[in-house]
């Protein structure tokens, strides 16, 4: 057979699989992001810009920002928890490195809706963390943890925290010890050489996981909706309402459209940097 | 000088790893420890009982979305699976890089966010006035365990000599021999954990199922299931399944991960 109607065979199935289910799909909420809710929750086929222009009216653009806001700190919070957690790894025994590895990425197998619920029993009113808190006496109300900001990122760090190890730790374990070595044999403190050679050459891996963490937060919908209790609304929550609630189809594509612009560009922000660093050290 | 205050240093950042496994399994087990509770809420602790596991098993409901789920789990990892590791042997074996189009289009379903994956096919389905259900949730959950497919047998395809399945047809071997006898023993461990991969988030998946699962309860998987019952409320069967359910999910990756270890010798 010949070789490239072989590898057709091969690949054909499952790219088309993707593009019929995936890109096709995603083609038409590009098209109906442009048109118009029908009086009666369907969609008329004018075309217009009205849907992105109503995600800058405060009301949504307060949602827009409160989203990125919580993504934003939620990727800070998991880079700070997993840096020294990921170098603490590294550092251990090379035998041992995969035991630990394993340990960290086990809780992010278990379903992501348990892992969330988990967090509503702990930081309930009547929950575990105030029960112990009254027990102890150190406090005489419950404190509010729960169906607020402090929850869902909580939540999201909690969830996401295993992923940003593992991609700091991958870059991590490729980096040559000699180069670490000789920065201190050249009289560089451990802190000068943490800063100026380790961080930078592990770059690649923070991104990498910061870039996973702030798109799948930003875009969450079951954290805020179960830890924020509907107080709180993130974009995935508005996209949830427009076509389950709302009916207004066209404008829950254009948030999406939004949502999917924001991740592209900073897919595309990254592969530029890495090759640009990919560049410089040739 | 140096030494002491390496050794502050590695003890301080070993004691934040423990701090941060504590924070990772602190919620999963207090989880696992309320499923056994007699008395089932958090506040007080009623004794050791099973009778929440017995109540979860008479509860029709959980039992019928347990079902929606095995199927949806078990056609749709066969689909993926076999699609996926086609599509990975497709790409290595033409022996040159891969474009970045091509890159990003099999890194998107993992990557993209699940509602708008959920929207997208929902608004696809709708206009091919497609009938929901667990057809439609399946074709769905192909689309992102494909992705996770071919990446798992790629990584094991990387340093596979092509050169040798020529070799085996010039020695006289069939097509279907070469793969059977060659290249299958290769990528087997590499299917099987991308298989397990696939199976342990067709199983977990959520919104996506939710919004392609089409109207009424005779579609409803599993975390549909558990979403409805959080929104309800914290009731104490909630725990005792999160328990097995986590309890399966463990057991899956687990031996994944000994499959693709075990072999990675050779």
């Amino acid at each position: 057979m010949n070789t490239r109607l072989k590898t057709a065979a091969y690949v054909g199935p499952g790219l088309g699989w993707l593009a019929l289910f995936m890109i096709i799909p995603c083609g038409i909420i590009f098209v109906y992001s442009f048109f118009e809710r029908g009086t009666y929750g369907g969609i008329d086929f004018i075309f217009s810009f009205d849907n992105f222009n109503r995600a800058l009216d405060p009301i949504y653009l307060n949602i827009l920002l409160t989203s990125g806001r919580i993504a934003g700190l939620t990727t800070l919070i998991a880079l700070i928890l997993a840096y020294p957690a990921a170098y603490a790894i590294s550092c251990a025994p090379t035998r041992r490195q995969p035991v630990f590895l394993f340990m960290v990425m086990l809780p992010f197998w278990s379903n992501y809706l348990i892992r969330t619920y988990a967090w509503i029993v702990l930081l309930n009113r009547e929950g575990l963390i105030n029960n112990s808190l009254e027990g102890l006496g150190l406090i005489s109300e419950p404190l509010p943890l729960l169906y607020n900001e402090f929850a869902i990122i909580t939540g999201l760090v909690y969830n996401y925290l295993p992923f940003v190890i593992l991609a700091i730790y991958a870059s991590l374990s490729r980096l040559n010890p000699e180069i670490r070595e000789a920065s201190e044999d050249l009289g560089a403190s451990s802190l000068t050489t943490f800063l100026r050679v380790t961080l930078p050459l592990t770059m690649p891996g923070i991104a990498a996981g910061s870039i996973f963490v702030f798109v799948l937060s930003i875009g969450n919908f079951i954290t805020p909706d179960l830890l924020g209790g509907g107080r709180l609304m993130m974009v995935g929550n508005l996209i949830y309402d427009q076509f389950l609630s709302a009916r207004d189809w066209p404008f829950g594509s254009a948030l999406s459209l939004m949502l999917i612009g924001v991740m592209m560009m900073l897919l595309f922000t990254q592969a530029i940097a890495v090759n640009k660093s990919m560049g410089e050290r040739v | 000088m140096k030494t002491p205050q390496k050794t502050i240093g590695m003890r301080l950042l070993g004691g934040h790893l423990w701090v941060v496994y504590t924070f990772l399994y602190i919620p999963i087990l207090v989880l696992m420890g309320l499923s056994f509770n007699d008395i089932g809420m958090p506040t007080a602790w009623g004794g050791f009982s099973t009778k929440w596991y017995g109540v979860l098993l008479e509860n029709d409901a959980v039992l019928n979305a347990a079902k929606n789920t095995l199927i949806v789990a078990t056609v749709s990892t066969f689909l993926a699976t076999l699609v996926g590791t086609m599509l990975a042997i497709g790409i290595e074996s033409r022996g040159r890089k891969t474009s970045s189009a091509l890159e990003a289009l099999l890194f998107a379903p993992m990557i993209i966010p699940d509602i708008v994956l959920a929207i997208a096919l929902l608004s696809f389905f709708t206009l091919l006035d497609f009938t929901l259900g667990l057809h439609s949730i399946i074709l769905s959950h192909v689309v992102f365990n494909i992705a996770f497919v071919s990446a798992v047998v790629r990584t094991r395809l990387k340093n596979f000599d092509f050169s040798i399945l020529e070799a085996s047809i010039d020695l006289g071997a069939s097509e279907f021999t070469t793969f059977r006898r060659v290249t299958l023993p290769v990528i087997f461990p590499g299917v099987l954990a991308g298989g397990l991969l696939a199976f342990t988030l067709s199983v977990d998946e959520f919104i996506i199922a939710f919004f392609t699962a089409g109207a009424g309860s005779s579609s409803t998987t599993l975390p549909m299931q558990i979403y409805s019952m959080i929104r309800f409320g914290v009731t104490p069967e909630i725990n005792a399944m999160a328990t097995i359910v986590m309890l399966v999910s463990f057991t899956l990756v687990f031996i994944s991960q000994r499959i693709n270890k075990g072999s990675s010798v050779s």
